[in-house]
C-alpha cells in the first residue's frame, strides 16, 4: 500500500498568493495535464466492448455488457456513446454525450421501448452509472479546461515513475472535491486515481492495467477497477475489441440519429 | 436470444424477445355487472432486424401480441414496426409501418400525432399502434426536416363490454364514422422541423388529416336497439411546437398546438419542469420533482385535461436493479376531478423485470371522462422476461 498522507496536507495549502501569479506547482500541473491530452490527440475515433462487473459487499457479482463509441473533436470535447446490450431489459438503450470544454455537457438517453429520446439534465454527473461505482463524470472525457491541476510530486511504484497530479473540478455540481491522479512519466497513462468526496474524504480508487498500444501512440487500458472505500462495493471494467479508424462522423453522434442505433 | 447469420451479402440478423404476464386488481366493484373484478394478460413483444449494404439498408420487424383472459377486445395483435430504411448521405427514407414519438412532457402527450394510441394496452398513451407511412428525413447543420405521408388510418383500440377502464355505454366500433369521404384511406401528411441549439431543443410540426383522437357520439345499436357510443374521427389541421431546455438541475418543457377542425380553431398547451436533486442527502438516490400545467381552450368537451395541474415526483434509486418510481397527481382546477398515478419497476436477476402500476380516479363531474372511471381504481403487477 502506498503511503501518501503528505499529499493531503499539501492539497490544503493555498494555491497561489496573487491573482496574477501562478504558483509553479499549478503551472507544472497544467503542463502535465495538457501534455497528457496532446499525447493522445489524433486518435480520430474508437469503439470497444465493455464488460462491467458490479460486486457488492458480499462479493455477489452482476454483469453488464456495453458498447462504447467515441469521436474525437478538434475544437470541442469528444462525442461519445454507450449502447447497452445487457441486462436484456435495457438492451438497445443508448446514452449519448457531447462533452464541452467550456460549458455543461449535453446528454441524451434513447429508450427503444418508447422510441423516445430524452434529454438528461446535466446536473446528474455525480450520480452512479447503471448502479455501478462509476459515476457519469468518471466515464466522460476529462477535458483539461474543466479542472485546475496541481503538480504534487513524483512517485515510483510497480517499477514505473509517475507524476502525481491533483485535479480539482471547477464545476460545483461535480461529486468530488478533488482527485489525485498518477500518470506514468513514460507515456502519461493514468494508472491510478483517488477520488475525494465533497467533504474531502477518500471515496473511491480507480486502478488501471493492461495498457495496449494502438496506432503507435494511443494507449488504452484493458482492465479497470473502481473500489468504493465507503460502501465496500467495487466495479470492474474489461475493455475488449478496441477498433480505431471506424470512419465515424458527427452524424453518427447526432441526437436525431439515436433511433437508428442498434 | 441472438440469432446471428452472416451470408455472403453480409446481412446480420438479430432477434430480441420479451414475454410478459400482467395481473390487475380493481379495488371497487364494477359499474356494469358484465365487467370483472380482476384481469390478467399475457404479452409477447419481438423485434428482428437486419442490416444490409454496409448499414445503408435496414429491415425491422416488430410484432406485438396480447391475450387477455376477460376482455376479448383487449386481446389483440399489432405490427408495431415493419419497415425498410434506406440511408443516402444526409437523407433517410423509411417505407412501412413505424412508430414515431414527438414531444417532451411527462403526463400529457399533446403534440404526438403520428401514431394512434393503443388504449387497451395502457391509458397513458405511451403504447401506440404501428402506423403505415412513407417518411423522409433530411439532416442538416440547421436542423432536421421530416416529411410523412400516412396512407392508412389506424382506429384507436377500446376495451370491450367486459373490460374495465371504459366509457359507460358500449362502443360500436363497426359503426365508426369518418369526416373524410375516403374513410381510413384518406391520405394524411405531416412535416416536422427539429433542431438542437445547445441546451435548447425545438420542434415545429404540422399535421393535416384525420385526428387520432375520436369524438364519441351517442347512437343506437340497430341490432339491439340499445344506446351505444360510436367513434367519430374528424379532419384536423394542427400546427404544433415542442420545446425543451436543460439548464443545470432544471429541465423545462413546453408543448403547444393550434388546431382547426369543424369545431373552429382552438389552442392547447402543456408545460412545466422537472427539477432533479442528485444524490438526496448523501445517498445514491435521485429525486425529480415534476410540475406541469395543461390547458385546452375548448374546455372539458375537448379534453379531460383542459385546466389541470400535474405535480409529482420521480425516484431513481440508481441501484444494481435499476429501481425507479414515478408518482403523479393530476388535478382539475375547475371541477372536482383527480387522477393519481404510480409507476415503478425493478430488475430481478439479469433478465427479468417486475413493474407496478396503480391508478386512482375520482370525479364528481358527470361530463368528465374521468367520471366514467370513478370505480376503476386499480393495481397492476407485470412480470417480464427478456431474451
Amino acid at each position: 500500500m502506498l503511503r501518501l498522507s503528505w499529499l493531503g496536507i499539501l492539497a490544503l495549502l493555498p494555491l497561489s498568493g496573487g491573482a496574477e501569479a501562478v504558483a509553479p506547482e499549478v503551472a507544472a500541473g497544467q503542463r502535465i495535464a495538457t501534455e497528457a491530452r496532446e499525447r493522445d490527440r489524433g486518435f480520430g475515433d474508437s469503439r470497444a466492448i465493455i464488460t462491467m462487473t458490479l460486486r457488492n459487499q458480499r462479493g455477489e457479482e452482476t454483469r453488464r455488457v456495453l458498447r462504447s463509441r467515441t469521436l474525437e473533436m478538434d475544437a470541442d470535447g469528444d462525442r461519445s456513446m454507450v449502447i447497452f446490450d445487457e441486462p436484456k431489459d435495457v438492451a438497445g438503450t443508448a446514452f449519448l454525450t457531447h462533452s464541452h470544454r467550456h460549458k455543461d455537457d449535453d446528454q441524451w438517453l434513447y429508450l427503444p421501448a418508447l422510441g423516445r429520446v430524452k434529454r438528461i439534465a446535466s446536473s446528474n454527473k455525480s450520480g452512479p452509472f447503471m448502479g455501478s461505482e462509476f459515476s457519469y463524470e468518471d466515464l466522460s472525457s476529462p477535458e483539461v479546461e474543466k479542472y485546475t491541476h496541481v503538480y504534487l510530486g513524483d512517485e515510483t511504484f510497480d517499477g514505473r515513475e509517475h507524476f502525481v497530479l491533483q485535479r480539482t473540478p471547477q464545476d460545483t455540481r461535480s461529486g468530488y472535491r478533488r482527485m489525485v491522479v498518477w500518470l506514468d512519466k513514460a507515456h502519461y497513462r493514468a494508472f491510478k486515481i483517488d477520488y475525494y468526496d465533497r467533504r474531502n474524504t477518500l471515496l473511491k480508487t480507480l486502478t488501471a492495467e493492461g495498457f495496449t498500444l494502438y496506432g503507435d501512440r494511443h494507449w488504452r487500458a484493458t482492465s479497470m477497477l473502481m473500489v468504493n472505500h465507503q460502501n465496500g462495493r467495487s466495479t470492474g471494467l474489461q475493455w475488449t475489441d478496441y477498433v480505431f479508424g471506424n470512419g465515424y462522423t458527427e452524424a453518427d453522434f447526432n441526437r436525431n440519429n439515436l433511433s437508428k442505433i442498434r | 436470444m441472438v440469432l446471428a447469420a452472416t451470408p455472403a451479402f453480409a446481412a446480420a440478423g438479430e432477434l430480441s424477445l420479451d414475454l410478459g404476464l400482467e395481473g390487475r386488481v380493481f379495488f371497487d366493484p364494477p359499474l356494469d355487472p358484465r365487467q370483472h373484478g380482476s384481469q390478467s394478460s399475457a404479452t409477447l413483444r419481438a423485434e428482428w432486424y437486419a442490416d444490409m449494404n454496409g448499414g445503408a439498408d435496414r429491415v425491422v420487424v416488430s410484432p406485438y401480441l396480447r391475450l387477455d383472459q376477460s376482455d376479448p377486445e383487449r386481446s389483440h395483435a399489432d405490427l408495431r414496426e415493419l419497415y425498410w430504411r434506406h440511408s443516402a448521405g444526409a437523407m433517410d427514407i423509411y417505407l412501412g409501418v413505424r412508430r414515431v414519438f414527438w414531444g417532451v412532457t411527462e403526463a400529457l402527450h399533446l403534440v404526438d400525432v403520428i401514431n394512434q394510441t393503443d388504449l387497451v394496452d395502457n391509458l397513458d398513451g405511451e403504447d401506440r399502434l404501428g402506423q403505415p407511412m412513407l417518411q423522409l428525413t433530411w439532416q442538416q447543420d440547421w436542423g432536421q426536416l421530416e416529411l410523412f405521408l400516412l396512407p392508412w388510418f389506424r382506429e384507436r383500440t377500446f376495451p370491450g363490454s367486459k373490460g374495465r377502464l371504459r366509457a359507460p355505454l358500449p362502443l360500436l366500433a363497426d359503426r365508426t364514422r369518418y369526416e373524410a369521404a375516403q374513410g381510413q384511406r384518406h391520405l394524411d401528411w405531416a412535416a416536422r422541423y427539429f433542431h438542437v441549439l445547445g441546451a435548447v431543443e425545438i420542434g415545429l410540426a404540422h399535421f393535416t388529416g384525420t385526428s387520432r383522437e375520436p369524438r364519441l357520439v351517442a347512437g343506437i345499436d340497430p341490432a339491439t336497439a340499445q344506446p351505444v357510443l360510436v367513434p367519430m374521427y374528424e379532419l384536423t389541421d394542427q400546427s404544433s411546437m415542442d420545446l425543451a431546455a436543460a439548464l443545470g438541475n432544471w429541465l423545462w418543457k413546453l408543448e403547444a398546438l393550434s388546431r382547426r377542425d369543424n369545431r373552429g380553431r382552438s389552442t392547447a398547451f402543456t408545460g412545466g419542469f422537472e427539477y432533479t436533486f442528485v444524490g438526496v442527502s448523501g445517498s445514491r438516490t435521485d429525486l425529480g420533482l415534476v410540475a406541469e400545467y395543461q390547458f385546452d381552450d375548448q374546455g372539458p368537451s375537448r379534453s379531460s385535461f383542459h385546466n389541470d395541474l400535474v405535480v409529482g415526483g420521480r425516484l431513481a434509486f440508481n441501484d444494481v436493479q435499476s429501481t425507479e418510481l414515478l408518482v403523479l397527481a393530476v388535478t382539475d382546477l375547475d371541477r372536482r376531478s383527480r387522477l393519481f398515478s404510480l409507476e415503478g419497476s425493478r430488475r430481478l436477476g439479469n433478465s427479468w423485470r417486475l413493474s407496478i402500476e396503480a391508478r386512482w380516479f375520482s370525479s364528481d363531474a358527470t361530463n368528465d371522462a374521468l367520471f366514467a372511471l370513478r370505480s376503476d381504481d386499480y393495481l397492476q403487477l407485470t412480470l417480464e422476461k427478456f431474451y
